[in-house]
């Protein structure tokens, strides 16, 4: 029998999960901070981009683990922000936070693999 | 009169710097994922063939996008650096360096906002 | 109380009168060497004004009694110096944030303290009498993270200066926090996971942003902050092992 009330247990959890996604964000973040300072040099072109895209397994990992992290995190960081600075809560905001969520998920996997293709 | 606010006189919560880091983290997470649908929007260009990839690009070259990148550039910098404090202070334990921790994460947005500057003008 | 006038104007006083309605009522009062603002506010019950209602004890800065909002910030009158707080002159004084106010500058301090007992902020002892006696070394890591935070006396600053109190008001507060802390690490304490339980989740240490204005305001230097980031820590990790 559980000791912790379900929103309790609920709340941990996604605590957990947005610390977690932080965790690997961490470190896509400094790659393509990297990347984006370098890859601006001289201007950038759809050529440039996709001379490092294009059939790049490596890259397409990358990518799909970085919006991945980035559709749990974001999310998450944005409902605490709403909760705690506007009147809205509960099931509706939660369903809102996890649509968001989807749809990062689903937009970003869509350009990553345009970019591969 | 009514109100709280009415009570508390001035702003209160004078500018110490965990309070200032946790300001400076909450909108540039907000800023961050209001972003995001539109970068992905952007590079999704590219499904729409090259040209519409690279007539975006060209979008970008105006000095006021190219400034709103530099900004961009340097809340995921500062968002980041202070996550990283965040996850410090909560998965290993508090330091008394907090105050250093918050210097060195503005540092590193200047840095980062600094060096995509002079590569993006050079 | 002996009165040593100082030189200078009279200190313009704004008082807050009422509870959560009200208004500032503005006092004059003449200055005295060494005045603090607890000082100045009986000063002003004694000659001025005696429906003015306001809480002290010792006023030498050891039971809490006397915590208001000096201009905007929360604190111990009777440890404040109105020279160090004056500003051109004027001194603001209002009841401490985020509790319900009974009247004037007092505080109805009940919601504070409940929050301390269903943080579980109370030690359970074991079950057994005749349990030996728990050896606890001063030099462990756990007595030295109680150690660090059983000073509390519960004068409610930290939670007064605590934006997660004003935004969620089921908040349990750094204080409530920082003594079931205490006790996590009592290794005499027989809480465990419903300690544990009890502080988790937004109304428990997982709404805690680590903004530091509790530590920041706190009188006897505690540090919430750390506390609750270590119940962060255990939490997650009962989580994980499935005793939540």
């Amino acid at each position: 029998m559980s000791v912790a009330t379900t929103s309790a247990r609920g709340e941990l959890r996604l605590w957990l999960a947005q610390r977690a996604s932080a965790a690997v964000l961490a470190l896509c973040v400094i790659v393509h901070l990297a990347l984006i300072t370098y890859a601006v040099r001289g201007g950038l072109s759809a050529a440039d981009i996709l001379a490092r895209t294009r059939g790049s397994v490596g890259w397409l990992a990358f990518y799909l683990v970085f919006v991945a992290a980035v559709a749990v995190h974001a999310p998450i960081g944005v409902r605490t922000v709403v909760r705690e600075m506007t009147p809205w809560r509960g099931r509706s905001l939660d369903l809102a936070a996890a649509a968001f969520g989807l749809f990062l998920a689903l937009f970003g996997a869509r350009a990553i693999w345009g970019l591969f293709r | 009169m009514t109100v709280p606010a009415s009570r508390l006189g001035s702003w209160r919560k004078s500018a110490h710097p965990s309070y200032v880091a946790f300001l400076v983290h909450r909108l540039s997470g907000v800023a961050l994922a209001l972003f995001l649908p539109l970068h992905f929007w952007a590079l999704g260009q590219v499904i729409a063939g090259t040209a519409s990839l690279d007539g975006f690009l060209r979008w970008t070259e105006q000095p006021l996008v190219k400034l709103a990148e530099i900004v961009l550039v340097m809340l995921l910098a500062a968002h980041f650096a202070g996550g990283l404090r965040l996850l410090f202070l909560e998965f290993v334990g508090w330091r008394d360096w907090q105050k250093t921790a918050v210097a060195a994460g503005a540092g590193f947005s200047l840095l980062a906002g600094l060096l995509f500057l002079l590569n993006v003008a050079g | 109380m002996s009165e040593r006038p100082a030189s200078g104007p009279a200190l313009a006083v704004k008082v807050w009168r009422g509870r959560e309605t009200g208004g500032f009522q503005e006092f004059r009062v003449p200055r005295q060497a060494n005045q603090t603002v607890l000082d100045v506010v009986t000063w002003i019950q004694r000659h001025l004004d005696p429906s003015l209602s306001y809480r002290f004890a010792c006023r030498v800065g050891m039971c809490g009694s006397c915590a208001m909002t000096v201009n905007g910030t929360p604190r111990w009158t009777c440890r404040t110096h109105v020279s160090k707080v004056e500003q051109g002159g004027v001194v603001t004084i209002a009841p401490l944030d985020n509790l319900p106010v009974i009247k004037d500058l007092a505080t109805d301090m009940t919601v504070f303290f409940d929050k301390w007992q269903r943080a579980g902020g109370h030690f359970k002892p074991p079950e057994q009498r005749s349990a030996d006696f728990v050896t606890v070394p001063p030099a462990t890591r756990e007595r030295r993270a109680a150690d660090a935070g059983i000073e509390c006396i519960g004068c409610g600053v930290c939670y007064a200066a605590c934006d997660i109190v004003r935004w969620t008001p089921d908040y349990l507060g750094p204080a409530a926090l920082n003594r079931a802390w205490t006790l996590v690490n009592d290794v005499r304490d027989a809480g465990g996971n419903d300690r544990l339980a009890a502080v988790a989740g937004d109304a428990g240490c997982h709404a805690c942003h680590s903004q530091e204005n509790c530590r920041q305001h706190c009188p006897k230097h505690i540090n919430p902050t750390a506390a609750i980031a270590g119940l962060k820590r255990a939490t997650a990790l009962a989580l994980l092992k499935g005793r939540l």
